[in-house]
């Protein structure tokens, strides 16, 4: 049995479409996750009182579950009491929920490392305090949180592979479709393979580079 | 609460079900640790080779790992073996030997990682206080070596029992299976046994994995030095 490069050619539109779902989940999922992740350590960082215990738990909860049980329960539990969100939204939802916490992590490893005589120097230039944490804090705690921030990214990216579970066409139903469809098993796969290499190597590399580019903070070290 | 459906979790039956499928997964977990953290030892100490072909090899195997997800080893090497071997292998057979093979490659790159960590003078003190190069590792090494490892290899352990969950996608019966089964088989009595058992997987999940990962951060701050 050769390699049939009609079916790969024929089927390409498919896993077009789906390579487009995949990025677009991953995309907002991703950048929801940075935002929840960046409020979420700011309210630890300030001890916020009860926001700060919550977003504690909420933390412990993400990072201990797996997405596809998080899916599950978003996506044929929830209905029950009521709320019924769409499938893209539950996935964006879901990814989010999971993201969120791995996120607030990174970022509160960053906001730790930022020492207290920067601090003191905000205060005694007579910053506040959102001015302390826009041009003092944050940009030093981004600095140190980036390589810990992109692997999250890539993460998240990866994780994207089950949405299929909530009836979502992704490239892993897509796969599995034509190959129960058509048994061209080898190209399917191969097919799917290459399309998480063109979705992930270009990030990995960018990542690579942003840390480069984040690494202004290291003075003094 | 006549209607709310919590009865659903209150079947011992339903329960004790709910238990062999969370079993299901966890064997099949534990069992990939196991063989991840003894092939995962020998991995690491290959991959501290000075030899560039062997280290090459090495990195490119783990990094395979690291840039492909694991759903889609799953899927390669499921119904990859329907065409190298010509029969449809178990799907917990695939699952623990995709876990493990991932497993190692993550395990290994935690053993390089620590190995390279250890001060060469450590070596050198060993040495020069008359140690023979076993004793040294014996005494000097691999006890520095495995504190360094513990706390990443325990969390590792999380990752694995956390990716298990995808085991679903393969066939085999676990937690999410029997949850699907019980709520079929009551969906006419019971219209929210999908909020409960779903519930429940998820609970059952975190309970498993939080005192791991909380072990893990224990022991992360109880050695680092």
């Amino acid at each position: 049995m050769g390699f049939d490069w009609e079916f790969v050619v024929s089927v390409m539109p498919i896993y077009g479409a789906a390579i487009l779902l995949t990025i677009k989940i991953a995309v907002l999922g991703t950048l929801l996750s940075l935002l929840v992740g960046a409020v979420c350590s700011l309210l630890l960082y300030y001890r916020v009182k009860v926001a700060g215990s919550l977003v504690k738990g909420y933390i412990e909860l993400s990072r201990n579950t797996p997405l596809v049980i998080q899916l599950f329960f978003l996506y044929y539990g929830l209905p029950k009491l009521g709320i019924m969100l769409p499938n893209e939204v539950c996935a964006i939802f879901g990814l989010t929920f999971l993201g969120g916490g791995y996120m607030a992590e990174s970022f509160r490893s960053g906001l730790d490392a930022v020492s207290s005589v920067q601090l003191d120097l905000g205060l005694s230039i007579g910053l506040n305090t959102f001015q302390m944490i826009r041009f003092v804090v944050f940009p030093q705690a981004l600095s140190v949180a980036m390589p810990s921030l992109g692997a999250n990214c890539v993460f998240l990216i990866k994780e994207t592979s089950v949405v299929s579970i909530i009836a979502l066409r992704d490239l892993m139903s897509v796969t599995k479709e034509l190959i129960g469809m058509y048994y061209n098993t080898v190209e399917s796969l191969l097919l799917l393979v290459v399309c998480y290499l063109l979705i992930l190597l270009p990030v990995s590399f960018l990542l690579i580079f942003l840390e480069r580019r984040f690494r202004y903070a290291e003075f003094g070290v | 609460m006549p209607n709310s459906g919590f009865s659903v979790l209150l079947s011992v039956n339903n329960m004790r079900r709910l238990m062999i499928g969370l079993g299901g997964t966890l064997e099949i977990a534990l069992l990939s640790v196991a063989i991840s953290v003894v092939a995962g030892l020998f991995y690491g100490l290959l991959m501290t080779s000075k030899n560039r072909v062997i280290y090459g090899i090495c990195r490119v195997y783990l990094e395979a790992f690291r840039i492909v997800p694991m759903l889609v080893w799953l899927f390669l090497l499921f119904f990859g073996s329907a065409i190298a071997f010509g029969t449809n292998l178990d799907g917990f057979f695939v699952s623990v030997v995709a876990f493990s093979m991932w497993g190692t490659a993550e395990m290994g790159d935690i053993v390089r990682g620590s190995l390279i960590s250890i001060p060469q003078h450590q070596r050198q003190s060993g040495e020069a206080l008359g140690l023979s190069f076993w004793q040294t590792q014996r005494f000097i090494i691999i006890p520095q070596a495995l504190r360094r490892i513990a706390p990443s290899a325990i969390n590792l352990i999380t990752r694995m029992v956390k990716t298990t969950s995808l085991v679903v996608f393969v066939g085999v019966t676990e937690i999410l299976r029997v949850g699907k089964q019980i709520i079929e088989f009551n969906m006419m009595t019971n219209p929210m046994a999908s909020f409960w058992i779903y519930g429940f997987i998820f609970a059952a999940y975190f309970m498993v994995c939080y005192p791991i990962s909380k072990l893990s951060k224990k022991l992360e701050a109880k050695w680092s030095y």
